[in-house]
């Protein structure tokens, strides 16, 4: 494999296996909460942290994980106390974060919109050696959350009500959501770029319900899909010389459908498998009772 | 008398600027069934929802357990079942790890233990589920969703059930096995405070009824009896659903 003789690649690839981690295993709750595209609005807001990182010469990653960290926080505070104009809000906080992004990168010295564009659909070979360590230590960040508290995540997104009255401190943990999802962002932002990274939050999770039947398959098979294309597309982007990025979505969405495909034979012999378990109880066809035939069948 | 599980005193609410609670009082003690009646829109759905802290309350005094409820910790003793038609969220869930959501409050860091898996399935076993433990949610009638609901409550052990309306939408048989799982919750000393639209099949198992109309309480003592056709063997009521104010008070109850 001389695709693992280069040390960017070797990131690259690492990059891209905890993406492909990370990305289903917050998209999963934003789905379960149906805030889908959650993850797009702070994709947005991140913008601003990049060219804040450019402008200040930091990290543009921390600077990223720093500025959509509280606009994630922001839009749960929009949603507690803003009902009515709620979206007018988070329209503000997105362009407002996408043009900020633009602005700082093209104040700073030498900094022009280019440089942003690595950022934007991602960049294997940009990966660099702290890139790596940053993408790591979020990463592991995310895992603990997501797996550790997925029974209270579970019933916060389930049922928001419900799991108020079993005590379960639910601001808290919607917090803790966006910002885990705010974290999944910087997290992503080097191999699928700001603006492709809701897919890869969203798409897998999608392709694994149409097989499943519980939250915990659903999940993992979210996590097997999102590892599968993030390295399928990470090594075509590698010998076709195509945006890694793009290349990720589109097989995720490849996925998405071949899945779907899949899924209606498969519900069809499941509901048959059932019938012969069950004999005697909910037939699969609706039997016609006897003896109706003859006035059915009155002619004009 | 024992102690209060319930109390509301001069409870006021509002939704926007329109009340919608207008100065209620009600107690429900240890081991009472109390149902709470009234047409759409009269506040009964609101009244429970203040019990549980989900409505912000502008007069009056709430107490749960004898505790102050902005001061209330204990939920595990308390078992809610919303008013819903649907268990299902946005992504797939079994039976089972919907019903595991309402065991949360015994258990430390969400652990589950064999007791508390335990307790889930002696929930399921409750209300006629068990076979459909592994089921997705998503593949349920509507009477057994409401049946989830109810053992996702019941999956806590707790000593007092609140109920918003758990016979809406609910075919025949669930009804039976509903009122059945009521029954047994009763005999085990459990308080119950439910919002029904009608008595139906629970009406053998209700102590007390509390009607109430626009905000106000207009009834507090032994559930009305059904008169005229209401009290025929077999009559049901089907409703359709009116904004408030639109039909008048169900009659089967106060004429």
């Amino acid at each position: 494999m001389e695709i693992l003789d280069y040390a960017f690649m070797q990131r690259a690839l690492l990059a891209a296996v905890l993406v492909g981690v990370t990305a289903p295993a917050v998209g999963i709750y934003l789905v379960q909460r149906r805030q889908a595209l959650m993850g797009d609005g702070i994709g947005h807001v991140a913008m601003t942290g990049v060219g804040l990182g450019f402008l200040l010469s930091w990290s543009p990653i921390w600077m990223a994980t720093l500025v959509s960290v509280l606009g994630a926080v922001f839009m749960e505070l929009v949603r507690w106390y803003a009902r009515t104009r709620g979206d007018i809000a988070l329209a503000m906080l997105f362009y407002g974060g996408m043009a900020g992004g633009v602005m700082f990168i093209n104040l700073a010295p030498g900094g022009s919109t280019t440089n942003l564009s690595s950022f934007l659909f991602g960049s294997l070979s940009t990966v660099s050696e702290s890139d790596v360590t940053a993408i790591c230590l979020l990463a592991a960040f995310v895992v603990l959350i997501t797996v550790g508290l997925r029974r209270q995540l579970f019933a916060v997104s389930q049922d928001e009500e419900f799991a108020r009255v079993t005590g379960l401190p639910v601001r808290f943990l919607n917090l803790l959501t966006a910002v885990t999802a705010a974290v999944t962002v910087s997290v992503a932002m080097r191999v699928v770029g700001l603006l492709l990274v809701s897919a890869l939050m969203v798409v897998p999770v999608a392709a694994a319900q149409q097989l499943t039947r519980s939250f915990a398959a659903t999940f993992a098979i979210a996590v097997a899909i999102g590892v599968s294309v993030t390295i399928g597309g990470t090594v075509t982007s590698y010998y076709q010389d195509v945006p890694p990025g793009a290349t990720i979505v589109l097989l995720t969405i490849a996925a998405f459908i071949a899945l779907t495909a899949l899924a209606a034979p498969l519900a069809r012999r499941r509901a048959r498998a059932l019938a012969a378990e069950r004999p005697g109880g909910d037939p699969a066809e609706c039997a016609i009772p006897a003896g109706r035939e003859a006035a059915d069948e009155v002619g004009a | 008398m024992t102690e209060p599980v319930i109390s509301l005193r001069g409870v006021r609410a509002e939704l926007g600027s329109r009340p919608v609670l207008r100065g209620i009082d009600l107690t429900v003690r240890r081991g009472e069934v109390v149902a709470l009646l009234g047409a759409n829109g009269s506040g009964k759905s609101t009244a429970v929802r203040s019990v549980i802290g989900q409505v912000p309350v502008s007069a009056g005094e709430i107490e749960l357990f004898g505790a102050p409820r902005h001061r209330f910790r204990d939920w595990a003793r308390v078992g809610y079942v919303p008013q819903r038609t649907t268990a299902a969220g946005g992504v797939p869930a079994t039976v089972t790890e919907v019903v595991s959501s309402g065991r949360l409050a015994r258990t430390r860091f969400g652990l589950f233990r064999k007791a508390d898996r335990e307790a889930v399935r002696h929930a399921l076993d409750l209300v006629g589920m068990a076979d459909r433990a592994k089921d997705s949610v998503d593949a349920l009638s509507g009477g057994q969703h409401q049946r989830v609901l109810i053992a996702r409550a019941l999956a806590a052990a707790p000593e007092l059930l609140i109920m918003d309306e758990p016979m809406a939408g609910v075919d025949l048989a669930s009804q039976e096995i509903l009122a059945e799982t009521l029954r047994s919750q009763v005999a085990r000393g459990a308080t119950v405070l439910l919002v029904l639209h009608e008595l139906g099949p629970l009406e053998p198992l209700i102590d007390r009824a509390v009607v109430l109309r626009d905000g106000c309480v207009l009834h507090d003592g032994p559930p009305p009896k059904a008169v005229g056709q209401h009290a025929l063997p077999g009559h049901d009521h089907v409703h359709p659903h009116a904004p408030a104010g639109a039909e008048p008070i169900r009659t089967g109850l106060l004429s």
